[in-house]
């Protein structure tokens, strides 16, 4: 499975849960919005705590699209 | 159904109220009688106040006559007071903020709250063997935290620490001494902000008069901050060093480690979820929740401190866990408008409860639990006074 994450600044509030959930992902720039560090985590953990950076950030500003591997079988979005 | 949505009152300081807790069982999203002959929604399930608070057709705007916090407790209400309006004015005016409380800039002033945390201490412990805790340590660390944001000068910090004080007494003051003191530190904050008119300093007054707010806009950032981050960070180091003192085992865990720090404080954050209005909401337009229809101009209140109890989402509840990792309750809310300066609130709990747990091992309650004043009437949950010896 691969993943993308996709981060939206119009709607941020620079709350930087994602910072604290995935810090290897996500940073916060000096005005707060949200920086995506590393747009693409290739482990299952990297993809698990990109998830939880999801889960927690209060203004639902960041998705994680996964997909399978060329190859592979059916996929899911997150 | 005989619940009433606005009596919030907590009669277990461990526990949200039984009946709300009844109602996220039996009916998670509830139209209950309310007050003046009006209704409102309860609701209770996590999942369902998350939806709510993120949906900004539940409008915060205060100045609607008919929503639940109008003409409600926030004294003085401000021009672009944030907590009161909805986007797209509200993420305007939060944007050009939300710089001063990223993750970096809070974690760097650690230093100042470890200095700010040890002089309470030392002025507590000072040739004593005993003190009420929450007038020496739970409000001065917040009033000095938020001293040192809007820069108070030295020699203003005793007029600050004071009149903070009496302003976030709301169960024991003589009201009018509290009415005096509000008024004392709009005026001190106004003059503050003339004085960064004149000459600007190291502040978030001078940078945010720089980045363009006005000094009204300025005068009602500074008593914003003092509104929202003193008296409830006060109530949370009060809870979290009550917790502690009565439960020995809670506190022996992180005398043995105290990495387990931090999430011992985010996991006191979801239990006592001390804001009991922080999820008021008028319902702008139709809609859905948990299957039931929200009429446009009805109240709806996101019962958080229920919903942070919610099984389906933190397995045994009801336990505290401070290995339990959850940084998605809503202690501070959920949305576009949680809390600003949530992450200044960790830091000071977390430097509070490491200096505490290293500097005064013998600390013990000198009052069992069920003697202990709590404000059980809001709008925040917390303590009023708690008598300490070591």
């Amino acid at each position: 499975m691969s993943a993308h994450i996709v981060a939206k600044r119009e709607t941020c509030i620079g709350a930087g849960q994602c910072v604290f959930a995935d810090p290897d992902a996500f940073d916060q720039d000096d005005d707060g919005w949200v920086v995506v560090l590393q747009a693409d985590p290739a482990s299952p953990d990297a993809i698990a705590r990109a998830k939880e950076a999801v889960n927690v950030c209060p203004s639902r500003s960041i998705s994680v699209l996964t997909r399978p591997e060329p190859g592979a079988g059916t996929g899911e979005a997150g | 159904m005989t619940v009433n949505a606005i009596q919030t009152r907590r009669t277990d300081p461990y526990s949200p109220p039984a009946e709300h807790l009844e109602l996220q069982g039996d009916e998670p999203v509830a139209f209950l009688d309310w007050r003046d002959g009006r209704k409102a929604w309860a609701i209770t399930k996590h999942a369902d106040v998350r939806t709510m608070l993120s949906d900004v057709r539940f409008s915060s705007d205060r100045s609607y006559p008919d929503h639940p916090a109008h003409g409600g407790y926030v004294p003085g209400a401000h021009k672009g007071a944030i907590i009161a309006i909805d986007p797209p004015e509200h993420s305007a005016i939060r944007s050009r903020v939300m710089n001063e409380f990223t993750v970096k800039k809070i974690s760097l002033m650690r230093p100042r709250i470890e200095e700010i945390v040890a002089e309470a201490l030392d002025a507590m412990l000072d040739g004593k063997s005993e003190a009420e805790l929450v007038k020496e340590l739970s409000l001065p660390v917040p009033a000095m935290a938020i001293a040192e944001l809007l820069g108070v000068p030295y020699e203003d910090h005793e007029f600050f620490e004071h009149n903070t004080a009496i302003f976030a007494d709301s169960s024991h003051t003589d009201p009018s001494q509290r009415v005096e003191a509000i008024g004392k530190l709009r005026d001190y904050i106004s003059k503050l902000v003339d004085a960064r008119m004149d000459a600007r300093g190291n502040d978030i007054l001078s940078r945010q008069l720089d980045a363009g707010l006005d000094a009204e806009e300025a005068v009602g950032l500074g008593f914003l901050l003092l509104i929202a981050g003193h008296e409830t960070t006060a109530n949370m180091i009060s809870l979290s060093i009550m917790t502690l003192l009565d439960k020995p085992d809670l506190l022996q865990q992180l005398r043995d480690d105290p990495s387990l720090i931090p999430g011992a404080v985010e996991e006191l954050l979801r239990y006592f979820t001390i804001a009991e209005v922080g999820g008021l909401r008028l319902a702008t337009t139709d809609l859905e929740i948990g299957g039931k229809r929200i009429h446009a101009g009805d109240a709806v209140y996101g019962l958080t401190n229920t919903a942070n109890r919610d099984p389906e989402v933190f397995p045994d509840p009801h336990t505290i866990d401070f290995k339990r990792g959850a940084r998605n309750h809503m202690a501070f809310g959920f949305g576009p408008h949680q809390c600003l300066g949530q992450n200044l609130a960790r830091l000071e709990l977390v430097v509070v409860l490491e200096q505490v747990i290293q500097r005064v091992p013998t600390l013990r309650l000198l009052d069992p639990i069920s003697a202990i004043a709590f404000k059980e009437w809001g709008p925040n949950y917390g303590i009023s006074e708690l008598r300490v010896a070591w």
